[in-house]
């Protein structure tokens, strides 16, 4: 019996010794810097299942909120590189933040290993439903014409409606009067009973009111018209093809994470993005994938510098 | 009248599936637990269970939230006829006649007709929310941000006048509770504001860490400072269905004190406490024999049980149709809805209607829980009852953390709420009520971005406070409840009302 123990246990610490060699041997953790149910934690959860399943550990989303998302990116960025804490960066977390945050703890081109990128969605520009004009071009054209009127809507500094709209103002010229709201839901409350004249924001949180009528959608700030607003032209279309913008998601390790983990972490991504069921409830969402190039750490490392390039001196500048 | 009963149909088809049921059962049942429980209450009971409903969908979450809060009304009076002590400051009358007719072997009667006047009272108040809910949106759909913040004033204002005691310390602690909810990055520049450089405060006081500190475990801290002492009803609890007699003293009483508490909990400022003792004085007033009361008269029984169970469930109202929270508990939903997700205000009823008529059907669907589960479970709760507290509070301070740190995986929001909780301890000690706190930090925030979101439309002028007819009016109201409420003559009334 004692013999029979023995060597059970030495069969077990063998299979343990083999196991050592590959990664994931235990669950790993993945921090989302938004609440639950969020935009970015949807993308996060809908990616980990199906990651999951290719690497044979679970994937556990772990929701740290706060500061605009840099809270939990700085725990991450902390964590020891060994490719059992991983995290879901954005648009404005590796993009805006260090424009945003001047005691940042992190620099989002040097102190992580990009894995690569989840799901985007793309940006609108809406405007009230009684707004004097039927077009972008009419839009931007009245805008210019009352630079004293017109009052634009956004989510708070760092939100993605906040920064999205900055550009657009900074592309046209204009400094229209910004009021803050603490959230997409009561700025668009407000657009809808015409306190305010117009926002940009994803795509996700307009669709119903665009539908029913209550806002006016002028235009889509990506290269394709999309399958949920077929009706909405693309910024190209109307006229401003240099207004394209997306709110992005992306996986990042902590900087120094080893090689092999990360390649491991980018192929599981890459097989979730081509998954047909994950990337159908991706694309219900409104979401917009990443082509077959724009995939993997090394596009999204660059991709990381020239956001935080194109973000920076317009944020600084819009502060001023 | 058709949109009526379609949006309670809907209401019922949401409410009635399994996981709501089931979920509506133990908020009821929890809630009835902790109601008969002297000392745990509602507000502490749900900011403790918040974290647990993270993972809930929001209707899911809001009808065992709502059932808690209900459930304790109920089980409130039950501890009130059998011991003596009322479970919450809502059965404080319930006690004066309802643990005489226990003495008298009448405990089962009083706790049958407590339960069936509230059953009536929460069958009425269901449908006055649906009835009433519909036309308090459309007029909501009027509101800009000037309207917004002045609607906030005359709450605030409302909460002051209609609390218990001085009112200046509830102007007192609104206040402190304003400061409170600007703690944190500013909404319009991005800048830290009064965060004494603590990376966990950029985002200001968590809600759940303040309340479950401030209700939670400042509540246990005084619970365990006073010896116990209880005098549970030895005597036979006798039958529960009451006599032809008694229904026929009960009838109007039952009727009145439905009408009664329905109207003051729509009112700001916890009017479902309100509502049993103007229930009892009415029909103390109307009584051929007012010598009865204090002594086991029944009226005194079902007209204040009918009237706590109206209010407490019309003070969803202005929660639902407009967002502002009347009570601490209301309160606590605003954080609850807000955490899931949903921005409480008018839009909910449009956007969320399976929330909002899911909610409603939910509530009747648990008063008729409370009657089934109540009437068998008395002889249960009897025993519970003799559970000493010092045993208790141990698993509820551990769950409390637990809770707590969920939230956000922190430490630190641990030992905030420890620290609220000193805070609030001392608050009680010095004759401070919590609740108007917590008030004034969940309208706070809201208030400061209504305030500055109008200031910014109209280019900052404050006129625009008074030339936009509707904030005009709501700033007006808050102006006279004012003035009335620091009329000498009314702020004796005010106190005799609570002396009695």
């Amino acid at each position: 019996m004692r013999k029979c123990i023995l060597a059970l246990a030495a069969a077990v610490s063998l299979a343990g010794a083999a196991q050592a060699q590959t990664y994931p041997q235990r669950p790993i953790n993945m921090v989302v810097p938004f609440a639950a149910g969020g935009p970015t934690d949807i993308v996060a959860r809908m990616v980990a299942e199906n990651m999951s399943k290719t690497l044979g550990q679970q994937i556990v989303v772990e929701n740290v909120a706060g500061a605009g998302g840099t809270t939990g990116i700085t725990r991450a960025s902390q964590a020891k590189p060994d490719g059992y804490t991983i995290m879901m960066g954005h648009m404005g977390t590796h993009g805006a933040a260090p424009a945003l945050y001047a005691n940042l703890k992190y620099d989002p081109t040097k102190d992580f290993e990009p894995v690569g990128m989840a799901a985007g969605t793309p940006i609108l520009i809406v405007t009230k439903k009684n707004f004097p004009a039927k077009d972008l071009k009419e839009m931007i054209a009245y805008l210019k014409a009352n630079p004293d009127k017109v009052n634009q809507a956004h989510a708070g500094i760092g939100a993605v409606s906040h920064m999205t709209c900055i550009l657009f103002n900074s592309q046209i010229g204009v400094k229209p009067t910004a009021v803050p709201y603490s959230g997409t839901g009561p700025a668009l409350n407000d657009l809808v009973s015409g306190q305010v004249d117009y926002m940009c924001d994803q795509i996700v949180n307009l669709v119903s009111q665009i539908k029913a009528g209550s806002i006016k959608a002028m235009a889509i700030a990506m290269p394709e018209r999309s399958p949920a607003l077929p009706d909405v032209p693309t910024t190209k279309e109307a006229g401003m093809p240099e207004y394209e913008v997306t709110a992005w998601n992306a996986i990042f390790a902590p900087k120094d994470t080893p090689k092999e983990i990360v390649t491991a972490l980018s192929a599981a991504l890459d097989k979730a993005l081509d998954d047909a069921p994950t990337k159908a409830r991706l694309l219900e969402l409104g979401a917009v994938l990443p082509t077959k190039a724009e995939r993997g750490g090394d596009w999204l490392g660059g991709f990381v510098k020239k956001e935080v390039a194109r973000w920076t001196p317009v944020l600084k500048d819009a502060s001023k | 009248m058709e949109a009526f009963f379609g949006n309670l149909a809907l209401g019922f088809g949401v409410a009635l599936t399994l996981n709501n049921i089931f979920l509506c059962f133990v908020g009821c049942m929890v809630g009835t637990l902790i109601g008969v429980l002297p000392g745990v209450g509602p507000i502490a009971t749900i900011a403790m269970l918040l974290p647990i409903t993270f993972g809930f969908d929001p209707t899911g979450a809001l009808i065992m939230l709502a059932g808690i809060y209900y459930g304790a009304q109920y089980g409130g009076s039950t501890t009130a006829i059998l011991v003596n002590i009322p479970g919450e400051a809502t059965s404080v009358v319930t006690v004066l006649d309802g643990h005489q007719m226990a003495k008298q072997g009448r405990a089962g009667v009083a706790l049958g007709m407590a339960a069936m006047g509230s059953f009536f009272a929460g069958t009425v108040a269901t449908i006055f929310i649906a009835a009433l809910g519909q036309p308090l949106t459309k007029l909501a759909q009027l509101f800009g941000p000037a309207e917004y913040f002045s609607l906030m004033i005359m709450g605030l204002v409302f909460a002051v006048v209609l609390a218990r005691g001085s009112i200046l310390k509830a102007i007192c602690m609104i206040l402190l509770g304003l400061l409170l909810a600007t703690v944190g990055t500013d909404l319009e520049t991005g800048q830290e504001r009064m965060t004494l450089g603590i990376q966990d405060l950029s985002d200001g006081v968590d809600f759940a860490v303040l309340a479950m500190g401030i209700f939670g475990f400042a509540e246990i801290v005084r619970n365990l400072e006073n010896p116990e002492t209880r005098d549970v009803v030895r005597s036979a609890i006798g039958r529960l269905w009451p006599s032809k007699e008694d229904f026929r003293a009960s009838y109007f009483p039952i009727l009145r004190g439905t009408l009664i508490g329905a109207i003051l909990g729509i009112l700001p400022g916890n009017g479902a406490v309100l509502g049993p003792f103007a229930s009892y004085t009415v029909e103390k007033k109307l009584a051929k024999d007012p010598k009865r009361f204090g002594r086991g008269a029944i009226e005194g029984v079902a007209g204040p049980e009918s009237a706590n169970n109206a209010g407490a469930q019309t003070a969803f109202i202005p929660l639902l149709t407009l967002g502002i929270p009347p009570n601490a508990v209301m309160a606590l939903m605003v954080g609850a809805m807000t955490i899931h997700g949903i921005i409480p205000g008018p839009q909910v009823m449009t956007k969320n209607p399976e929330l909002f008529w899911g909610m409603v059907a939910s509530m009747w669907i648990g008063n008729l829980m409370l009657v089934i589960i109540n009437l068998p479970l008395i002889g249960l709760w009897v025993k519970l009852l003799q559970v000493p507290y010092r045993m208790m509070f141990p698993a509820i301070m551990i769950f409390c953390c637990i809770g707590i740190y969920s939230i956000n995986n922190s430490t630190s929001d641990v030992l905030f709420t420890a620290f609220f909780g000193v805070v609030g301890y001392t608050l009680l000690k010095f004759g401070f009520e919590p609740a108007p706190m917590l008030l004034g930090f969940v309208l706070g925030k809201l208030m400061e971005e209504k305030l500055r979101q109008a200031l910014i439309l109209s280019r900052g002028s404050f006129s625009t406070f008074i030339e936009r007819p509707v904030s005009a009016g709501l700033l007006a109201v808050a102006a006279i409840m004012l003035l009335i409420a620091l009329l000498p003559s009314i702020q004796k009334g005010r106190d005799e009302v609570f002396t009695e």
